[in-house]
């Protein structure tokens, strides 16, 4: 800077129509005109103003359009197309799902009814069968019952007999007996009547 | 020592003539404009040039940036702060790419200017004011006129809200710029240091390990700078069209 000072002093001192008060002065004013173009400070010259708003307007119009028009909807569309690939892919797992638990319901609900089937088919298998032998077991029942009655009857007609049979035979051991101790056979009316009484006893 | 600011330097590439006597030329910042713009472009578009359903490396990236504005768009003025998207989208991205090409060594940082952040600011709030009044006529005002404040306040409360929605564009542009300035100054300035230190023999090396590391470890947060200001921008950007979609909240 002092550079520029002595520089601008000499530069006055060159010019014989100045004074030098006057030279400092312009020095001092040289300076500050340095610094307003001379590349002391770029950003606050206001000169190059025009140009940079000017060229800010032309680059940042072209970019908003760029991006208005081509790259956001690329990209944009580029994010859907994924978005929706992924919500389909979500929903048709789900209806994969789905239809997987739809098909182990049905599968449990035929099971459920092949056992409950099974079941019934057993157990009318069981109640023919009891009842079969249900009536096997009666039929052989009432067969076992008949010969039951047909050998008491048997019995019963032999022990007639045989009741009959011992009248008679103590009829002639009577009249025998009586024939033995008194000498005096008594007749077969009398013997008779008398084994009759001594049964009915 | 390199002078410091002569890496802000306006230079004219290309002169284009004079419009009412100020001077309009291609310059290097208008350069590094169309360099932003081209590099934003062709990044989000090369990189989605698969449209892979599962994206690589590049085309996440791409998508991350996408998600990551929209979400913030989403967050700080919600679903109908969606149309302007593509407005936000082109604020961060050029504030983005325009700091890190700044971190570049010998490029230009567009952002250092003021005269450039105050034009993005420009732009936002321009949009919240004629927005504010498209969509909600003269209630947009009730902006300025906070729920339950006792009558005797309200003159000095509006005079507040007022005077703080002004300055809006100002801290907005000037935040930006003073980050860029200072942290690119200050990078110059221990570069400086390494380079003046080295010159001096063998002692003076030695004594360059320290700004040098300052200067490595300055790169990386200056790094960091670009992304949170350019982050701090777009959100402050949805915030007050926040403000132009549901005033009087």
């Amino acid at each position: 800077m002092s550079d520029v000072k002595t520089q601008a002093i000499i530069l006055a001192q060159g010019d014989p129509a100045v004074p030098p008060i006057a030279a400092e002065e312009r020095a001092a004013t040289s300076e500050l005109q340095d610094s307003a173009h001379g590349g002391s400070f770029p950003p606050f010259e206001s000169e190059t103003f025009a140009s940079q708003i000017l060229w800010l307007a032309l680059t940042f119009g072209a970019l908003y359009f760029l991006m208005a028009k081509v790259a956001l909807p690329r990209v944009g569309s580029i994010l859907e197309v994924r978005r929706d690939r992924i919500a389909s892919d979500l929903a048709e797992a789900q209806k994969l799902q789905d239809e997987t638990q739809e098909a182990i319901a049905a599968y449990e609900q035929a099971l459920a009814q092949a056992r409950a089937k099974a079941q019934a088919i057993a157990a009318e298998n069981h109640a023919k069968t009891a009842a079969a032998a249900e009536a096997s077991r009666k039929e052989i029942e009432a067969a076992l019952d008949e010969k039951l009655k047909v050998a008491e009857a048997r019995i019963t007609e032999t022990k007639q007999a045989a009741l009959g049979n011992v009248r008679s035979i103590a009829i002639d051991a009577a009249g025998a007996i009586v024939a033995q101790l008194t000498g005096t056979t008594p007749t077969a009316d009398e013997v008779a009547g008398a084994v009759d009484a001594a049964l009915a006893r | 020592m390199a002078d410091p600011i002569h890496q802000f330097e306006i230079k004219n590439l290309v002169p284009l003539g004079e419009i009412g006597g100020v001077p309009i030329a291609f310059t290097n910042s208008a350069a590094f404009m169309v360099a932003t713009v081209a590099t934003v472009f062709l990044f989000l578009v090369l990189t989605t040039q698969g449209r892979t359903l599962i994206p690589g490396r590049w085309q996440s990236l791409a998508e991350l940036s996408y998600e990551f504005v929209a979400l913030t768009v989403r967050q700080s003025a919600g679903n109908d702060g969606m149309r302007f998207f593509p407005l936000i989208f082109s604020l961060f991205m050029f504030v983005l790419v325009a700091n890190l090409f700044g971190m570049l060594p010998y490029a230009f940082t567009v952002t250092s200017h003021i005269i450039v952040t105050f034009g993005l600011a420009a732009i936002v709030i321009l949009t919240v004011i004629v927005y504010g009044f498209w969509k909600n006529g003269l209630k947009f005002l009730k902006l300025f006129v906070p729920h339950g404040i006792p009558g005797v306040l309200l003159p000095l409360v509006i005079a507040i809200e007022v005077i703080s929605f002004l300055s809006r564009p100002i801290s907005l542009s000037v935040r930006l710029f003073a980050n860029m300035l200072a942290g690119h100054i200050t990078l110059k300035v221990f570069a400086g240091f390494v380079a003046g230190l080295g010159s001096m023999g063998a002692l003076g090396a030695a004594g360059a390990v320290l700004p040098f590391a300052l200067v490595v470890a300055l790169t990386g947060f200056e790094i960091f700078v670009a992304f949170i200001q350019a982050y701090v921008f777009t959100l402050l950007t949805c915030l007050y069209l926040n403000d132009a979609i549901h005033p009087g909240h």
